[in-house]
């Protein structure tokens, strides 16, 4: 199926795919990485973009640090990034929403959400929303692509997979259940340019407001046990965790206990 | 039974008299048969017989429950013992002074934890506020009986087959026919991979409003959620919408909401329809995650069949486990480890074959909801934990559960 689309995307030259990538933040040491689902996003553009038009853009301020970060995404074969220059604490949408309106991609990837900042993935939605766009979240895998739709697979909760048929232009973001990012050569990393590119600035007045620290450890909750008398409360604190009262079959025949078994699944609903 | 207490003035006379040659005769009856321990004397002093409190254990000694459960018996106990069943206190609210809706995922049209925490959460903003009613919006048919129990006053169902599957749209539009209806304020989502995620972020960018996300906190009008892939914590003044992390308030537990069901607004425009469903994919179980895998067959040391086995797992569309024995022994690989020092897996049904269930084993089943064991021994701590245990060899289950899959599949397949 991957092929066909592959295919199909061959045949039609014109199709635009962009991506939007974000400066990521390694979990474990902190430094300035590719983020891992913007990575992914690029991944599947370029298996996408067979032809080579895939532009990948980012929004936001740039030093020596981000800089690097984004060679990351270079160093897996596109030859640039448009960098729109944003200074810290602006709202990053105007910028790439004009941008997209002038670039017109079919199809717009993004990370499911950011590493850094607020992180909340939001953006995807609001680009959606404005500029009229279908969206679809939970990519796992582009099927195939035609003049105005394509079939994706999107990935639900328990590894299970559903099929979407999306008007074209839309917007899309992938998290983890889409392929993994391939690594990032060195060579064409440094190859690659980075276009910086002015636009417009709109300060993000509400996140003024807020205080930012270093995230707490959330509180374990508690066994709360409402119960009358001492001797409740001390036979729940010691009870075993196990459950009670479970239906043993003894000395049943196998196809009595298949049956058994057999309703339970059925009544659960996991039995296909 | 009748609630008209009976007296006999005669007989309680002669309980009180000591010294009545029928005074034995008329307490044993009245204590149902057993000795009596507290009487009140002539002199309307409560005597007490500490001989006849308690009874003998099954090693001889005499134990005392002061709980009331053995001496539950005796008569008149059986409206002391409605009484002593905590009720929750039940809330009306019929003019509510505003109203915060809560869209929930009901996956499988029940509750989730997660929905509770969020409805626990709208419970506190709303008796918070003053008399706020919590309003539930959901898309599927309810099999939830308690949505009173979980905090809901009222109810929107928009049941219908446009909004079924994956309809983002038409739910977006049914949840702005809610803000234009009720003007609800607060919404709060469950910032889940189900829906809520999604929906609440599509509700916020209709509205233009900016929510706040992986909320885990609320007080005193500030809340606080995850940034940064969860390395910050993110403090702000509370939002009109909020997509809550599960465990982010208590459920409710006290009291017990009306749960009324209102009708859906009457004309929701027809929306633009972008997304169109074609339904669920056909997954390979055996390339599914261990740990979110929704049906596992799990292998122990008491499997010898190994094809049957796996022939099994491939027939009945199950991701493949195994305890430690069984993949010491060489006979399943390291992944398919279940337990601590495996995989902890969440499996809503875990059919442990031959797993007689090591402490370490049971750990890593904790979270799943269904467990049927099918072992030789009855005494396993597995036949404890099961919900469903069958006794017999587990190779013979197997073949004759595989026989009746295979024949109704074949039995469909004609019919069709």
């Amino acid at each position: 199926m991957q092929r066909d689309g592959n295919g199909n995307a061959a045949t039609e030259p014109s199709l635009k795919v962009a991506a939007l990538v974000s400066v990521g933040r390694h979990p474990v040491t902190g430094r300035a990485r590719r983020a891992e689902y913007d990575a992914r996003a690029v991944e599947i553009g370029l298996s996408l973009a067979k032809g080579g038009d895939l532009s990948l853009v980012h929004a936001g301020a740039s030093s020596p640090e981000t800089e690097a970060a984004l060679r990351g995404y270079l160093g897996m074969g596109p030859g640039a990034v448009d960098v729109l220059q944003q200074p810290e604490g602006s709202d990053v949408v105007p910028a790439l929403e004009s941008w997209l309106r002038a670039a017109g991609p079919r199809v717009v990837l993004c990370g499911a959400r950011g590493e850094t900042g607020e992180g909340s993935g939001l953006v995807p939605f609001i680009l959606a929303e404005r500029l009229g766009w279908s969206l679809v979240s939970g990519l796992a895998e582009i099927e195939s692509v035609d003049r105005d739709t394509m079939t994706v697979l999107q990935a639900l909760p328990r590894g299970q997979r559903r099929r979407l048929k999306v008007r074209l232009p839309a917007v899309v973001t992938v998290d983890a259940a889409a392929q993994p990012a391939r690594q990032s050569a060195f060579g064409p990393a440094q190859r690659g340019e980075l276009h910086r590119v002015a636009s417009e600035v709109v300060p993000d007045a509400a996140a003024r407001e807020w205080t930012v620290a270093p995230a707490r450890k959330r509180p374990k909750r508690l066994k709360i046990v409402k119960a009358a008398s001492a001797r409740d409360r001390f036979k729940a604190a010691a009870a075993k965790a196990e459950g009670s009262g479970g239906q043993v079959l003894t000395g049943v025949s196998a196809q009595q206990g298949a049956e058994a078994i057999l309703k339970l699944l059925r009544e659960e609903g996991v039995l296909r | 039974m009748s609630e008209i207490v009976r007296r006999d003035p005669r007989t309680e006379w002669i309980a009180r008299n000591r010294l009545h040659p029928e005074h034995e005769a008329v307490l044993a009856q009245l204590n149902g048969g057993a000795a009596v321990a507290q009487w009140m004397g002539p002199n309307g002093i409560i005597r007490r017989n500490p001989h006849a409190v308690g009874f003998i254990g099954p090693n001889g000694i005499r134990r005392i429950d002061r709980s009331g459960a053995q001496t539950a018996h005796a008569s008149g106990s059986a409206r002391r013992e409605a009484a002593a069943v905590p009720s929750r206190r039940p809330v009306r609210i019929d003019t509510p002074a505003f109203i915060v809706a809560v869209m929930a995922d009901m996956p499988g049209g029940r509750l989730s934890a997660h929905d509770r925490d969020v409805l626990g959460l709208a419970r506190q903003l709303a008796d918070e506020g003053g008399q706020g009613a919590v309003l539930l919006v959901s898309f599927c048919e309810s099999r939830e009986d308690a949505l009173g129990e979980a905090g809901v006053d009222r109810v929107v169902n928009f049941a219908g087959e446009s909004f079924e599957g994956y309809a983002p749209e038409q739910r977006l539009t049914a949840l702005g026919g809610i803000e234009r209806q009720h003007e609800p304020r607060y919404w709060l989502f469950p910032d889940s991979p189900l829906g809520g995620a999604e929906l609440g972020r599509r509700l916020a960018a209709r509205l233009g409003e900016r929510p706040a996300t992986q909320v885990w906190q609320i007080a005193d009008g500030q809340c606080t959620g995850r940034g940064a892939a969860g390395t910050t914590d993110v403090t702000r003044k509370l939002p009109r919408i909020v997509l809550a992390l599960p465990e982010c308030a208590e459920p409710v537990s006290e009291t017990v909401h009306a749960a009324a069901p209102i009708d859906p607004p009457a004309a929701l425009p027809q929306p633009l329809r972008r997304v169109e469903d074609l339904g669920a994919v056909a997954v390979d179980p055996a390339g599914v995650a261990l740990a979110e895998a929704e049906f596992i067959l799990s292998a122990g040391n008491g499997i010898r069949d190994w094809d049957g086995f796996h022939q099994a797992a491939r027939v009945l569309g199950a991701t493949e486990g195994a305890s430690r024995v069984a993949v010491d022994n060489g006979f399943m690989p390291r992944h398919r480890q279940v337990g601590a020092t495996g995989t902890w897996v969440t499996a809503r049904v875990y059919l442990a074959v031959g797993i007689s269930g090591a402490i370490q084993h049971l750990q890593g089943i904790q979270q799943c909801d269904k467990v049927i064991a099918i072992n030789t021994d009855p005494g396993c701590d597995m036949v404890k934990r099961a919900d469903l245990s069958v006794i017999a060899d587990s190779s013979e289950v197997l073949a004759a559960l595989v026989e009746m899959v295979e024949g109704v599949r074949k039995e469909q397949r004609n019919a069709a």
